[in-house]
């Protein structure tokens, strides 16, 4: 009993070794080696500062920017440092009702606007920082954006698509837009008259 | 369901099931009684740790030396991880300055973590320590998925070992789990997801200026700092512009490979992988979701090849298919048909060219409807426990998927280790079921299964049902307990039959809107984990002990083959009756009950 009691102890103190600092310094200094820019966070930098992670969504509620997913952390939306979903069930009063306010709001802002509401849209995401909208949700709002900053929906269909990827490698996961490198882009100065 | 559903579940079956022969063979190398080719390239570096350690690898342990190492090594690692949660604020690598974690909160994630649970009370980002994360859950991450593989190859001995006294040396198996499969795995699965964009450094946290700042009420606060009330004594509140976003930072994306190859589940932040940070794209999707069933999956090969029959683990593994792909295909019909309450809201719920479509509350866009339920159906039918959609907010059927593969025992595929051996316990009554059916003394693997096998066997088997329904039980009894629910009615149920569910059979999954980060269900939780872990382990190395000390009965005309599809089909069998017969009542009160609401309510036009 007291031998295995001293083995347990060593063992358990050489693996803490080896798979609590070894692992986790070898995995960050190889990551830090190859692939600095995503180990870091894959930051957007705009005039030198960082705005933001290409990862990571914010809130946007202003008519001129596309908006991303409903988002539930608290206490204000896309709160990054305490990721979240609702939790609401599908039965749940709440989220019947939450869904009609997004939408009410969605057609405030787009009063001409009739066609149905893309569900991404007015649902909030699993970690209430989901940087990506559907394609559904980026058209839904395409109008909208362009006639707030007074832009073609041409152009501003240019730059959905620029940011649209598709599903990677051909087959995984699903075509989405991401929100914040598009609104970046479209504070961007146009030159050209473009 | 569209095109893309059924090919996205077509290629992550098939990806899984072409590596279990390559992994499952390399498996059986490791722990080969022979030396050989994987066994020698770390001979060096296994004698020293064993010289450290005061090991002797040559010792053959009896079953109850082997069970008393098992648990000394997890219970000292249990007050290992509560210590660095209590002793955090004192200790280094502590950027954020986190306070100590309480008492029952550390208890139940020490327990959580050692029984290779990985349920979660709290949230990672904001409570643990760099240093606690890596020095105690990250190392039973590795250290409990290693106990579970080194239990199943010590019953996997007792099977295959003929007059035998022993069942080999855990500190052996402890090792070379650790060593040859889960670091190696690790490493490579890390900088793939580093690739992708999991973070893995150690730096503070990330303070950015967001592109438009977004306006929150706070409660007003009078000049002495106490809340201002207005005339009905509501406390008043005011607009506060919020223009900065914190960045979580931190060495996560190691412990994640670890968390997804071990069916561990722990996160490394809140949300687990649906938060963008722990998953960024779909390729880190596939990646993660191949991880949660591919060391299960091939150990099931490891199994045939040890026994010498490798149609035997072939028969397994197609039982847990022939469980696994309906329910998936149930779960994705579920979840892509959508909210039947949002229909008429005016929102689109259809699949299309341009979108998902379907219940996407609690899902993110990357992963659309059909990676959410593929990584829940997995995710509960291994052990594992880690999520990338809420499934709180799944509809009624898809939600109660992954509550009844939790609830089968997690032997369809199961945690790493465990999971098999649980398949086992099931195997050794179903050929006991067969025997009575023919009047003949039951044999499997040609070993005869006699009343004190078939009593470990039940055991295993049953302990996990009584803990769900009297640990349930306890808690709709109990004010503490219903007070954690979120959601009214049968949805509320149903958080309080998922978790005990979960904790019941080690998953670690939750419908996360039970608020159970209290001294009660903390208490409650623990309590279940603990007794679905080690009361089985020692009940299975019991049989195997029983097991290996019989000689071998030469098959005869008599015997029941176990490799052929009426055995495959009487094992599933028993597998759903005893999870149907245990839980049919339950789940009729749960999620059957709000499915036949939510179809109620829309007849009447609510």
């Amino acid at each position: 009993m007291f031998k295995l009691l001293r083995q347990s102890f060593m063992l358990l103190l050489v693996l803490t070794v080896i798979t609590g600092v070894l692992y986790p310094l070898a995995a960050t200094g190889l990551s830090q080696l190859v692939f600095p820019h995503q180990a870091n966070g894959s930051l957007i930098e705009r005039d030198g500062k960082p705005v933001g992670s290409a990862l990571i969504g914010q809130s946007f509620t202003d008519p001129k920017y596309f908006w991303g997913r409903p988002s539930a952390t608290t206490p204000n939306p896309y709160n990054a440092n305490a990721s979240s979903g609702s939790n609401q069930g599908p039965t749940h009063s709440a989220l019947a009702d939450a869904v009609k306010q997004r939408v009410t709001a969605l057609r405030a802002a787009d009063p001409g606007n009739t066609a149905p509401v893309p569900v991404d849209l007015v649902t909030a995401s699993g970690s209430g920082l989901d940087p990506e909208i559907s394609q559904a949700a980026a058209q839904y709002q395409l109008d909208r954006v362009a006639r707030a900053r007074g832009l073609s929906s041409a152009q501003v269909q240019a730059l959905v698509n620029e940011y649209t990827s598709g599903r990677q490698l051909g087959i995984l996961g699903e075509p989405r837009v991401n929100v914040l490198r598009l609104n970046l882009a479209l504070d961007m100065p146009r030159t050209h008259g473009s | 369901m569209t095109t893309n559903d059924y090919l996205q579940m077509g290629l992550y079956l098939a990806v899984l099931v072409l590596l279990v022969k390559p992994l499952g063979g390399y498996i059986a190398a490791l722990f080969s009684d022979t030396p050989n080719r994987v066994t020698r390239i770390g001979a060096g570096s296994e004698r020293f740790i064993y010289r450290l350690c005061g090991i002797r690898a040559d010792e053959d342990m009896g079953w109850k030396r082997y069970a008393l190492a098992v648990l000394l090594f997890n219970i000292l690692g249990v007050l290992v991880v509560y210590a660095l949660q209590r002793l955090q604020p004192w200790l280094p690598l502590n950027p954020q300055h986190f306070g100590a974690v309480s008492a029952d909160s550390s208890m139940n994630t020490a327990i959580s973590f050692a029984t290779n649970t990985n349920w979660q009370g709290y949230g990672g980002e904001s409570t643990m320590s760099y240093l606690t994360q890596m020095l105690g859950l990250a190392v039973q991450n590795f250290v409990s998925a290693a106990t579970g593989i080194a239990v199943l190859i010590a019953v996997i001995r007792g099977f295959s070992r003929r007059s035998a006294a022993g069942l080999g040396n855990f500190w052996v198996d402890l090792t070379r789990s650790t060593l040859y499969l889960l670091l190696p795995l690790s490493l490579l699965l890390t900088l793939l997801l580093v690739s992708q964009g999991v973070v893995q450094n150690f730096k503070p946290y990330l303070d950015v200026s967001a592109l438009q700042a977004t306006t929150v009420s706070e409660p007003a606060l009078d000049a002495a700092g106490n809340p201002e009330k207005d005339a009905a004594g509501n406390a008043l509140m005011k607009p506060v512009q919020v223009g900065t976003q914190t960045l979580p930072m931190g060495p996560a994306a190691s412990q994640i490979a670890i968390k997804q190859l071990g069916t561990n589940g722990g996160g490394f932040f809140n949300v687990n992988s649906a938060h963008p940070f722990e998953n960024p794209t779909p390729l880190s999707n596939f990646a993660e979701l191949l991880a949660i069933l591919l060391i299960p999956a091939a150990l099931c090969y490891t199994f045939g090849q040890m026994v010498g029959d490798r149609r035997q683990g072939w028969s397994l593994l197609a039982v847990m298919l022939v469980i696994f792909i309906p329910l998936l295909l149930a779960c994705t019909a579920a979840e892509q048909a959508g909210n039947p309450l949002l229909a008429h809201l005016g929102v689109d719920q259809h699949a299309s060219a341009l979108q998902a479509g379907g219940n996407m509350e609690g899902k993110e866009t990357r992963f659309g409807i059909v990676n959410s339920t593929i990584w829940a159906t997995a995710t509960t039918a291994a052990s594992n426990g880690s999520v990338n959609a809420m499934h709180d907010s799944f509809t009624p059927i898809g939600g109660l998927v992954p509550m009844w593969l939790m609830q089968l025992g997690e032997v369809i595929f199961g945690g790493v280790g465990s999971g098999l051996y649980g398949m086992l316990a099931f195997a050794v009554v179903a050929v006991f079921i067969a025997g009575l059916m023919v009047g003949r003394t039951p044999e499997y693997l040609g070993k005869k299964i006699e009343a004190y096998e078939m009593k470990m066997a039940s055991l295993a088997v049953l302990l996990p049902c009584a803990l769900v329904v009297i640990g349930t039980a306890i808690a709709v009894m109990a004010p503490a307990g219903v007070a954690g629910i979120a959601n009214p009615g049968a949805h509320g149920f149903s958080e309080m039959l998922y978790a005990v569910s979960s904790a019941s059979n080690n998953n670690g999954s939750a419908f996360a809107g039970l608020s159970a980060n209290t001294p009660f269900w903390n208490v409650l939780l623990g309590i279940c984990m603990f007794l679905a872990r080690f009361p089985l382990i020692v009940a299975m190395l019991a049989m195997a002990g029983a097991l290996a000390a019989k000689r071998h009965v030469p098959e005869s005309a008599g015997t029941l083959p176990t490799h052929t599809p009426l055995f495959v089909t009487l094992l599933a069998c028993v597998v759903i009756v005893v999870g149907a017969l245990t839980f049919l009542p339950a789940l009729a009160l749960g999620p059957i009950a709000e499915q036949l609401m939510s179809v109620h309510s829309i007849s009447l036009g609510h």
